[in-house]
């Protein structure tokens, strides 16, 4: 099959599963009154609303092309930031540091993955921006807590820009025999990250006994029966991906593994500052845009560079 | 000289990607009665964005208080001010001494619209709010079935703190509160104080730490 017709199968299949799964939700909602089944009913609608956008989204870049996906990813990348900030404590001498951060950091880190400049974009952030933003926070001579500042804004830009920037990435990536279906492998990589979400919810209902401490609509018997699953999901879908079924299927481990250390972080960290987790308000990006993203934030790089390390030439 | 292109719908849109501006009623729901909705001044993006917090359905009706040496200076801002916005001059610098700076507000009352207001009369670039002019205190007193609405803005001292140019993205929640009502005989400071504290309430519900 050509990447055309892969995945214009896939995304048909995906249509009719969510509708059906769109269904299946609106109706046990309207069934029940019971507020626990509720809330759980709730959070699994949330994700099958966030499926629809991942469909969508592929939809559209598909007809008018890759660039889209990662102008996506880049809007994600800034409401991402724009969250975090207001959950840290800054002070009025990092405005210039946060200026350039907005305006500057996600354009260029977006570019350079545009213009495919891998052995740039894997250290921008990392290396040069590490090393400029406190310079630029130490002009300013406000040395009250300069640590924990730097810390803070560094740790953002790695969240919010660089690890979530490595999802588009996915897409220049040239593994042999898959040349140019770079988007179909972003899709595979999306599909078990939601995935993985969505069957640790439903699972955690169904039979989970211990809830998370870090996640109460998750349960730890939910969460490893959800990632088994999903990563049988990821196994079956192995055609999409230049990998062998075994292949596939460590990946998928991978993401799983990598995606539920990403919600376990950043949960952590959004707690330690005082946060209350922001409520679905079924807003899709703007709001709660941490949440939703804070598995793939750890397992887009991690993903990204195993494929690149064990599959690229 | 007046541009003929709106700018007001793109800068609402703006406000919105830059500080989200998501409205939280809290003690009280959108209507269309005539209200004072008051909040803490800190910024100059402060007005858009209690505006963009609105329900549409209301815009047309609401008219923000706006300072004439700032608003009213020409250019752009004056045609967004008045032609867009529809608001209400104040003249805080009181260049006609024998004018009552609110009488503006009174007409606009009088004729029916609801206000956005900032008692604090200037902008105070901090968390909370300091202390309140008699101007709320004045009109209340005036027209007691106007619903006064304390609305509190959170985190635009962080966007743009004063002497930069450009906003940093920060999320800003508009939280409106439940009406408050002047007192038979209620002193002055007294009521200022509580309306005051009605903004300050807010700012501590379910927001996250400053």
């Amino acid at each position: 099959m050509t990447q055309q017709e892969t995945f214009f199968a896939v995304l048909a299949a995906l249509t009719v599963l969510l509708a059906a799964a769109t269904a299946l939700g609106t109706w046990l909602a309207g069934r029940t009154s019971d507020a626990v089944k509720l809330a759980w009913i709730g959070q699994m609608n949330m994700r099958i609303r966030a499926a629809w956008a991942i469909v969508l989204l592929f939809g559209i870049a598909f007809t008018v092309g890759g660039g889209a996906l990662l102008m996506f990813f880049a809007v994600a990348s800034f409401f991402a930031l724009r969250e975090f900030i207001a959950l840290t404590p800054i002070r009025s001498s990092d405005h210039a540091a946060l200026v350039l951060a907005f305006y500057v950091v996600i354009p260029v880190q977006y570019l350079l993955i545009a213009a495919d400049w891998y052995a740039m974009y894997a250290v921008f952030i990392p290396v040069y921006v590490f090393l400029v933003l406190p310079v630029v926070m130490a002009l300013r001579q406000d040395t009250e807590h300069y640590l924990v500042r730097i810390a803070k804004v560094q740790w953002g830009l790695m969240i919010c820009v660089y690890c979530v920037s490595h999802a588009p990435a996915i897409v220049t990536l040239e593994l042999p025999g898959f040349e140019g279906r770079g988007a179909l492998l972003l899709l595979y990589f999306l599909l078990v990250v939601q995935m993985s979400d969505l069957l640790a919810v439903i699972a955690s209902a169904a039979i989970g006994r211990t809830p998370l401490k870090s996640n109460p609509n998750k349960s730890r018997e939910g969460v490893f029966a959800g990632g088994a699953a999903a990563v049988l999901l990821g196994t079956a879908l192995f055609w999409m991906t230049p990998f062998a079924w075994w292949q596939a299927a460590l990946m998928s481990l991978a993401i799983v593994v990598a995606g539920f250390m990403g919600g376990l972080v950043l949960t952590s960290v959004e707690r330690s500052l005082g946060a209350k987790v922001w409520t679905d308000d079924g807003v899709l990006l703007t709001r709660g845009t941490l949440q939703r993203l804070d598995a793939l934030t750890f397992a887009a790089p991690v993903f990204f560079h195993l494929a690149l390390y064990f599959f690229a030439p | 000289m007046n541009l003929p292109i709106k700018f007001l719908p793109p800068l609402v849109w703006l406000v919105r990607v830059l500080v989200g501006a998501y409205p939280r009623w809290i003690g009280s729901v959108p209507s269309a009665n005539q209200r004072i909705y008051f909040a803490n001044h800190s910024s100059h993006m402060d007005t858009l964005v209690l505006w963009a917090a609105l329900p549409h359905s209301l815009r047309a009706n609401t008219r923000p208080v706006a300072a004439r040496d700032y608003w009213g200076a020409g250019g752009i801002r004056q045609q967004i001010a008045q032609e867009e916005l529809n608001v209400v001059m104040i003249d805080r610098a009181r260049e006609d001494p024998d004018a009552d700076p609110l009488d503006p507000l009174h007409e606009a009352l009088t004729l029916g619209f609801s206000l956005i207001f900032f008692p604090e009369g200037t902008r105070q670039p901090q968390r909370l709010p300091g202390p309140f002019k008699s101007g709320l205190y004045r009109l209340a007193k005036a027209f007691p079935q106007v619903e006064l609405i304390p609305v509190y803005l959170e985190n635009l001292h962080r966007a743009m703190p004063k002497g930069t140019l450009l906003p940093v993205p920060i999320i800003c929640t508009v939280s409106f509160g439940a009406s408050l009502v002047l007192a038979d005989g209620e002193e002055k400071d007294v009521f200022l104080e509580r309306a005051r504290t009605a903004v300050v309430a807010l700012a501590g519900l379910d927001t996250v730490a400053a």
